[in-house]
């Protein structure tokens, strides 16, 4: 059932590009406000909104006609069209925009895996429960005795998926355990970082859980649950008449079978569903799955707790900056020379070697990095982001660099031969004194650039500032205070740098000694 | 100067120096000499190769035929990678000003001067400055030593220049255009520097196609003209009564 379990290469391909769409959020949006706006009017159309990189069992393209989705979150929705007399219309949106994009109401229904939590319940309308998960905890076959509980995994790492109630947990096992969560950005790569011992353990609910332990060998997932959660069906707020209509059918599809039937096609159907449709049924109330320490509150209450992890990513983020810069000014430098000064041979491959970094895009190169060179070296993750923004930097460094040796006039290389410098000491005492200086400003912009690129390291589990302003978001169920927040954060680093800039380019204008 | 002299070697011999880039023929045998107190002017209309000499002089241009020795070292035709320890050597003979200057754009005057004494010939720093002060001073810009280039006139800048190509003492001095940047009063000062230069026991070698100015300052003149020598002698002597065409046409195009 799982299509992506087959795993043959262009799956995995696909695995990995699906998740670069997950970078692509804003033109998804635009796609599908036009989507929206083209379609209003079609009153008998039923938009459901979904993201088919979730993947099986929820929603997946069809291997057999990728222009269709499939999934049981698909059948719901299908059923649910079905009956208010309408037919059902796939909006693809990304997973941590669904919220969002419902609130904006993009289209009628979210239907994706939502997990019922209080943020959602307080922020849009929300369904009746459909569906109950345990948070399972999966290790490594040979740790299934040492580490059987979050408090087992004192010290350790321990990988899920950002955004989630399970990251929720493992956020509360950090204060009350002391292990280390990591965020990823999908839950194909949690396990296999699992497998190859990038981390210790992964915490998701047990549909994803069973997924990828069908994908991949070695690893035991133990039963006990960590915590229950359910999914839900999001609306827009002001879309509460739909809602209960939504909440009916699900009502009359639990007391007839047609849900079971569904859950039972894709092989999810346990005994913890009839407990749940017992008490949806008869009215009795589902609380949303609340982690300790985390219960409602409110923005400002959130953001005070969220701001010292906000100011620990800008330290990330402004570490990762700088280092990473320091290896592209660094390489970057050597690449110029080389490019200048070097043989036919060593030009062309340095030239290559741009080209090809220049030409690609950086999201690919960090992937290669991290996850493509895993079994060869096993990079962690800071060192990976630092690899690969400082090669991608350097290729576009060693350009500026390039045309800044050359712009120092010809004559003056003259001179320095005529004086007796070799051309090692031309470079140091005259040429390259003058291209750094021309190199200044073009840098600093690249430096500037660099504060915000790193933002795109989070797919490798680095908890920068735009990652851990997005995990704020999800859970005040706002971008208000956390974009601006994350924007502040990011002038307060990159308006001294210009400024500083700005300074030595005025400094240097004056006379210096040699 | 009268060709080359068996008994009193001069300090610089250029010999039947031959020079093509590609099918053209840019110098054909090249020969005079420059004994150490001689300021010697290469005169001719563009492109008669006069720059072209200089550069071959200060080893910028590698040359096909021919020889150029200067102090007792001599480079040969072909590829300067294959007599690079000559090469060293005479550029401890020779200093440049170059038409444009060239100072470096990032270093005070001083700095310019400074630079290579320290740097590519191993001096003291403080024996190097003193000797730069003293150049700058000499010179007429002590006052401008902290200036940067851009800073400088275009007169200031050459007197950087000339006191840059001092700094290491080389017994030669070559100028490219020295009077191009320069006002006609400019023009007189400078001929009177030049030729206290070359009385204290120093050779130049200068191009110009200004004949007022070589006539003031240069002790010979050499007319060029298709690469090829067609006239030397003293200035008064040449430039007065021209015996060739070439001669003729550089004294229209002067006056």
């Amino acid at each position: 059932m799982d299509k992506r379990g087959g795993l043959p290469a262009y799956a995995k391909a696909a695995a990995v590009r699906r998740s670069f769409t997950r970078r692509r959020r804003a033109a998804c949006y635009v796609v599908c406000v036009l989507a929206a706006l083209t379609s209003t009017g079609a009153q008998s159309a039923f938009r459901w909104g979904g993201d088919a990189e979730g993947g099986a069992p929820f929603v997946e393209a069809d291997p057999q006609r990728p222009d269709r989705v499939v999934g049981f979150d698909v059948e719901i929705a299908e059923m649910l069209a079905k009956a208010l007399g309408r037919s059902a219309t796939f909006v693809q949106i990304t997973f941590t925009s669904l919220d969002q994009s419902a609130a904006r109401g993009d289209f009628d229904i979210g239907l994706s895996g939502v997990e019922d939590t209080p943020a959602r319940r307080a922020t849009l309308a929300v369904t009746v429960p459909y569906y109950e998960f345990r948070e399972v905890i999966t290790v490594r076959n040979g740790d299934r005795d040492r580490f059987r509980s979050l408090a087992d995994l004192r010290g350790r790492r321990v990988a899920t998926l950002g955004g989630t109630i399970a990251y929720e947990l493992l956020l509360a096992a950090e204060r009350d355990h002391g292990i280390t969560a990591v965020s990823y950005d999908d839950d194909v790569h949690p396990y296999s970082d699992l497998a190859n011992g990038r981390v210790d353990a992964v915490l998701l609910d047990h549909v994803l859980a069973e997924r990828g332990m069908r994908r991949i060998a070695g690893l035991h997932t133990h039963s006990g649950g960590v915590a229950i959660g359910h999914y839900v069906g999001v609306l827009s707020p002001s879309n509460v008449t739909l809602r209960d209509q939504v909440d009916g059918i699900l009502r009359a599809a639990m007391s007839d079978g047609r849900l079971e039937a569904i859950f039972r096609k894709w092989k999810v159907w346990n005994d913890d569903q009839p407990r749940l449709f017992a008490r949806v049924t008869t009215g009795a109330a589902v609380t949303a799955t609340a982690i300790a320490g985390t219960e409602p509150m409110s923005a400002l209450a959130m953001t005070r707790r969220y701001l010292p992890s906000l100011l620990m990513a800008s330290i990330v983020t402004l570490a990762l900056s700088c280092l990473a810069m320091a290896v592209a000014v660094a390489l970057g430098s050597a690449l110029a020379i080389g490019r200048v000064y070097g043989s036919g041979v060593v030009r062309l491959l340095i030239t290559a070697y741009v080209e090809v970094i220049r030409g690609t895009p950086i999201l690919l190169q960090l992937f290669v990095i991290y996850y493509g060179l895993a079994s060869f070296v096993r990079l962690p993750a800071f060192a990976a982001a630092l690899v690969g923004l400082g090669l991608n930097y350097a290729a576009y460094e060693s350009e500026i660099y390039r045309g800044a040796l050359e712009a120092v006039s010809r004559g003056q290389l003259e001179a320095a031969r005529v004086l007796g410098f070799s051309d090692w000491q031309t470079l140091r005492l005259i040429r390259g004194p003058q291209a750094f200086r021309l190199a200044l400003a073009p840098m600093t912009n690249d430096f500037v650039a660099m504060l915000k690129d790193s933002s795109l390291v989070s797919v490798l589990t680095v908890m920068e500032l735009t990652k851990q302003t997005q995990i704020f978001a999800t859970n005040l169920g706002s971008w208000v205070i956390p974009g601006a927040l994350c924007a502040a954060l990011y002038l307060a680093m990159s308006l001294p740098l210009s400024h500083v800039a700005r300074r030595l380019e005025a400094k240097w204008k004056a006379p210096t000694q040699s | 100067m009268e060709g080359a002299d068996p008994v009193m070697s001069a300090l610089l011999e250029v010999r039947e120096l031959g020079l093509r880039r590609g099918t053209r023929e840019i110098l054909r045998g090249v020969t005079f000499d420059v004994p150490n107190g001689a300021v010697v002017a290469l005169m001719g209309l563009s492109g008669s190769g006069k720059t072209t000499v200089l550069r071959s002089v200060a080893a910028l241009e590698e040359f096909d035929t021919g020889a150029i020795s200067i102090g007792g070292v001599t480079v040969t035709p072909g590829p300067h990678e294959s007599q690079s320890a000559s090469i060293r050597l005479l550029r401890r003979q020779v200093g440049m000003v170059f038409q444009f200057h060239h100072l470096f754009e990032h270093l005070s005057a001083r700095d310019n001067v400074t630079l290579a004494p320290v740097h590519a010939h191993g001096r003291p720093r403080a024996s190097a400055m003193a000797r730069a002060q003293e150049l700058l001073d000499d010179l007429g810009v002590g006052g401008r030593a902290t200036a940067l280039p851009r800073e400088l006139s275009g007169g200031e800048a050459q007197r950087v220049a000339i006191a840059r190509a001092l700094a290491i003492d080389p017994p030669l001095l070559l100028l490219d255009e020295p009077t191009a940047s320069l006002d006609p009063a400019r023009r007189g000062d400078l001929g009177a520097t030049l030729r206290r230069l070359a009385s204290a026991g120093r050779a130049l070698l200068l191009t110009s196609h200004d004949v007022d100015f070589v006539q003031d300052a240069a002790t010979t003149c050499v007319i060029l003209a298709d690469g090829k020598v067609v006239e030397h002698g003293d200035p008064r002597t040449v430039l007065n009564a021209p015996a060739h065409d070439a001669t003729r046409a550089l004294l229209r195009s002067s006056s």
